[in-house]
């Protein structure tokens, strides 16, 4: 029998607020250890919490962009439960009066879009860190991260293989930095998620037990745990056994899922209303104001270069996956560079250089003005494609307009006709078989002439104008 | 002057004396030291009395003390669930011992801005959790008025009502989450007053069950329990639950005759259980009230039978979610956790030896009514019973200014009287817990003693943030009464 | 009929995280169970239709602007707790993940 996966997501945000949700302390990322506290998020005997403004309005952008329908009066719950990095013992979270439902999020996927249903979105507290290699016998509690602002975002189990649910990460992320309300880092852990798999006889609709994976730290480890799992499951299945509903964490390193140790008891959370916060009404003019400044998204933009600038599926899709991507193309048109060359250069070599080297976009020192330059600096002539590359390469390693490495390095193509006529003798006349071998007929040996006119002028020549040089001067008969 | 005689003076008292140069407030506090030293071991109104310490501090604090100040050199005590930056708060809990707060309560930092001087640590039952002071894990407090000391103060706030009545304290602070500053106000015969929910910022106030708790004062007097809430009283904006109105001058309208207003006497429940003294001593108010031009109606609260009942799922579910946090983990108490005692054994014996009896009795209702199953049949029904709770007096108070009962349906019992039998002891609380289910304002009011002298107090309470009517009413009944 | 047994509340016991056993626990489930059996009275209580109050003001919306306010000195944290390993504060090792 074939199977077929039946996946849902659940992701959550820290939101980058100044702020933590309920108090005034910084909400950053990489303080030394409990020095990022106060008495309210260490939950002290008496203090009380305060939703922070901020918050509130960014989850409503994040609401309003995956076309949910924002709660008219939202609450605040605690979900109890004991555990060290938690001060209170219960987490101020939102159980069923939650910021937003029922929205969604289109995939593009070969040409087809997919809907992917969100159940909900809502608010809740981070928790506290705990480090458990400092010492055999103790476990260490970091309480900074107590109280930063989390955004969880519950997809309905619509993703069909492991990679519509890459893709769904991958379009989710770009969605939440197109809004600017969280860094989405997954090692800094201001992206964490969490996936749940069942199986289904093919064109079945009914659901099978359904197995969560915790410790996934990248989307490639939920692609991965998710293909593994499926098989898992798919071979338990065949053998005719009945899975157990359960968690099971991500082994990275063994590349396979391990059952999580059954807790003791089964989870109680206790769910009832925070009495020390009041409820929210959100009305229809904040959900406008909010409305107002909300940015182009990936899926419009997407379409926009595809209309107005004539791009195809594909480019659209890779210059729209980051905010910045698009930021530096727009800018480069703006000065005056044509799509296509401007597409080219960010989604190879720009992109390149951001995977050799693990960055992100906003990581590069890189203006928009200066790939028009660039592109420029080709199109006249003035660089080949070769020294285009190097000078891209030394652009973003200074950080500096390729106008100025043109002038300062002399690195402007050689176009004149004295000085390649000079070149294309000396190679002529250092390579004395390879000319016989050219007048015998054998053609192919201009590739390696070339080579060596490209060499001598340190890459400088115009390739064109050397090529035509060569030929010209081997088909001429020699005196 | 007589030891002592400046310490039985109320805060208007002495702040015309201080006012007029006649003593210095150094002078109030070396009396009113004194005799805390002399009378407190028999009373054991404050926990961990340490004078010399208690004298330091109180100088340091009067020479930061602003002069003009509305209750500059004033000493106030305080509960021990109220926080003071580095002063121990425990709550009189062993749970909480040696807990010292890097935080002032917001009404400590109002009460410091107005030049009085803070005295810490009154006595109380374990986090607020009883009726008599008998569940501090310090020891009992013992109620001054009764002749061999053989009665309960009344509680929670046993130790400010005792300290207030004693004259071992000039005002006091305390916690009211069903009755805990009323009824140990009229146990000991002074005026105490639970405000408006909202009225008073909670910040710093240890929370028993967030939509229940206030703070207010333990006076000798309407005047002094006026004068208290105007400097407390005020929206907070560390407390999302404190109400953005503004607060009366609440001194002045204590002049107003409380002629051509209404009176609303509802029909009581629990009638088997209510004294007769009691109800001679109430029926004597009301006729006082009547002689200075007040006018009574009845009035219907026909669901304030099920105010116990309500109160003892929704405190205790509360109680259980904010007692949860006191696990040995970041403050306070930790048992012991040597080779061999994983996590679990630390929770479990943190909270096992660190919590007494009643506090263990709560946590267990609290978690019990909030667990899966029985939600819906008790907390959510508890929720909507408080609607109807709260919808009675609303009904009421468009027919009425304050309504009127007793306090307490006995004066104090003894120590231990109640102490084997949790529901009758929860039982006594009942004509004092529909104002927190309610979030309407009461006060208590002396009104009378019992034959063997133990006083009786009567309960004020008016429509929500309309404490100025309780103060008027009460201080033109204690005019009355002084006549 | 008893609606706490000692089975019942060994459960709750454990979910608050408290120590209960022989003795004690009999009268504790005693105790609550008398309790409960008195709050039994407001299933009576016809609140068909009536919302439920969890708060009893009517404020809403009570929010702070996104300023960063003061914060504990890590001192000051790590003297509050009754174990520490600077910069930490620590409890038995936590086993599970």
């Amino acid at each position: 029998m074939t199977y077929e996966p039946v996946i849902g997501l659940e992701v959550h945000l820290q939101l980058s607020t100044a702020t933590k949700l309920f108090c005034g302390c910084p909400a950053k990322f990489g303080s030394p250890p409990n020095s990022q506290t106060c008495p309210v998020c260490l939950g002290l005997p008496g203090v009380l919490p305060v939703l922070n403004e901020r918050v509130l309005e960014w989850g409503i952008r994040t609401a309003l962009a995956f076309d949910c329908e924002i709660a008219q009066v939202m609450k605040f719950d605690r979900k109890q439960y004991f555990y060290p990095d938690l001060p209170k013992n219960y987490q101020i979270s939102q159980y069923d009066q939650p910021l937003a439902q029922h929205g969604h999020l289109d995939l593009g996927l070969d040409g087809r879009t997919k809907r992917v249903r969100i159940r909900r979105i809502h608010l809740e507290e981070d928790a506290g860190k705990l480090l458990h290699e400092a010492s055999q016998s103790q476990t260490c509690i970091d309480f900074n991260r107590t109280g930063v602002p989390l955004l969880e975002i519950v997809s309905e189990p619509d993703l069909g293989s492991s990679d519509e649910a890459y893709q769904y990460l991958v379009e989710l992320k770009a969605v939440i930095e197109y809004l600017g309300v969280s860094t989405c880092n997954m090692e800094e852990g201001s992206l964490r998620c969490d996936t749940n798999i069942s199986l289904r006889p093919a064109g079945d609709s009914a659901l099978g037990s359904k197995v969560e994976i915790k410790n996934l730290n990248s989307f490639r480890a939920v692609k991965l745990a998710l293909e593994y799992e499926a098989k898992r499951q798919a071979a338990a299945l065949g053998r005719g056994e009945r899975l157990p509903q359960e968690t099971r964490l991500w082994d990275a390193k063994g590349l396979k899922t391990e059952p999580m140790r059954s807790k003791e008891e089964a989870a109680d959370y206790r769910y009832f209303p925070e009495p020390d916060l009041v409820p929210f009404v959100i009305d229809r003019q904040l959900i406008s104001r909010v409305g107002e400044a909300l940015p182009e998204l990936p899926a419009q933009r997407r379409r926009r270069y595809q209309e107005a600038h004539r791009l195809s599926a594909y480019d659209a899709r890779v210059l729209s996956q980051h905010r910045a991507f698009g930021e530096l193309f727009e800018g480069a048109l703006r000065a005056g560079a044509a799509p296509k060359p401007v597409a080219n250069w960010i989604m190879g070599e720009l992109l390149a250089h951001l995977n050799a080297h693990g960055l992100e976009p906003e990581e590069v020192k890189l203006r928009p003005e200066w790939l028009a330059h660039l592109v420029q600096l080709v199109d006249e002539g003035t660089l080949s494609g070769k020294m285009a590359k190097d000078v891209f390469a030394q652009m973003l390693e200074r950080g500096v307009d390729p106008l100025q490495l043109v002038e300062e390095g002399g690195l402007k193509q050689i176009v004149e006709s004295g000085a390649l006529e000079r070149i294309a003798e000396a190679v002529l006349e250092a390579n004395p078989k390879s000319v016989a071998d050219y007048r015998k007929g054998k053609t192919n040996v201009l590739t390696y002439l070339m080579g060596q006119a490209m060499k001598r002028s340190q890459g400088k020549a115009n390739p064109q104008q050397i090529a035509e040089l060569l030929k010209h001067k081997l088909e001429r008969v020699t005196p | 002057m007589a030891s002592g005689a400046l310490a039985g003076k109320t805060i208007h008292e002495l702040r015309a004396l201080i006012a007029q140069g006649a003593i210095s407030p150094a002078d109030l506090l070396d009396d009113l030291l004194a005799r805390i030293e002399r009378i407190n071991p028999s009373v054991h109104a404050y926990l961990d009395i340490d004078p010399e310490r208690l004298r330091q501090e109180a100088e340091a604090q009067l020479r930061a003390a602003p002069r003009g100040g509305r209750l500059y050199g004033i000493p106030v005590t305080i509960k021990d669930n109220i926080c003071v930056r580095g002063e121990e708060t425990s709550c009189a809990s062993r749970i909480l011992q040696g807990f010292r707060p890097p935080y002032d309560a917001t009404v400590i930092e109002r009460l410091r801005r107005e030049g009085a001087l803070i005295l810490p640590r009154a006595n109380m039952d374990e986090f607020a959790f009883g009726s008599s002071t008998e569940n501090s894990a310090f020891g009992p407090t013992r109620n001054p008025r009764a002749k061999d000391l053989d009665r309960v103060p009344g509680g929670s706030s046993g130790g400010s009502a005792a300290a207030v009545a004693a004259d071992l304290a000039i005002a006091a602070l305390g916690s009211d989450t069903g009755g805990s500053i009323r009824q140990p106000a009229s146990f000991c015969g002074i005026v105490g007053l639970k405000p408006t929910y909202g009225r008073v910022s909670r910040y710093g106030l240890v929370a028993f069950a967030s939509s229940l708790d206030q703070i207010g004062p333990l006076t000798k007097d309407a005047e002094d329990a006026a004068i208290l809430l105007s400097v407390i009283a005020g929206q907070d904006p560390r407390d999302s639950t404190s109400a953005p109105v503004e607060v009366p001058d609440y001194v002045a309208w204590l002049k107003a005759s409380p002629k051509g207003l209404t009176i609303g006497i509802p029909a009581l429940p629990g009638a088997e259980g209510l004294s007769q003294d009691v109800r001679a001593a109430v029926d004597q108010a009301l006729e006082a009230f009547r002689s200075l031009g007040v006018k009574t109606v009845p009035v219907e609260l026909s669901h304030i039978d099920k105010a116990i009942a309500t109160y003892y799922i929704i405190a205790t579910a509360e109680a259980s979610s904010n007692l949860a946090r006191y696990d040995g983990v970041q403050y306070g108490f930790r048992a012991a956790d040597g080779a061999g005692r994983s996590l679990l054994d630390t929770y479990l014996d943190t909270r096992s030896q660190g919590f007494g009896a009643e506090a263990k009795r709560r946590i267990l209702l609290g978690t019990y009514v909030l667990s899966q199953g029985y939600y819906d049949a008790y907390y959510l029904k508890g929720m909507r019973v408080r609607t109807l709770i709260k919808r009675d007096f609303d009904e009421a108070f468009t027919r009425c200014d304050a309504i009127v009962m007793p306090t307490a349906p006995t004066p104090a019992f003894r120590l231990g009287e109640k102490l084997s039998d949790p529901l009758e002891m929860y039982l006594s609380d009942i004509y004092t817990i529909s104002a927190n289910l309610a979030g309407v304002p009461a006060l208590s009011v002396p009104c009378g003693a019992s034959p063997d002298g133990l006083p009786i107090g009567m309960q004020l309470l008016a429509a929500p943030f309309r404490e100025e009517v309780l103060f008027r009413m009460a201080h033109a009944y204690e005019q009355a009464r002084r006549g | 009929m008893a609606v706490v047994t000692p089975d019942i509340l060994r459960q709750v016991a454990s979910l608050a995280r408290l120590r209960l056993e022989g003795p004690a626990l009999a009268q504790f489930a005693a105790q609550l169970d008398e309790i409960l059996q008195y709050v039994q009275q407001l299933q009576a209580v016809e609140t068909s239709g009536v919302e439920p109050t969890s708060h009893v003001l009517p404020l809403s919306n009570v929010l702070r602007k996104d300023e960063p306010g003061a914060c504990l000195s890590q001192e000051a944290v790590l003297g509050l707790a009754p174990a520490q390993q600077r910069p930490f504060v620590t409890v038995p090792k936590v086993l599970e993940t």
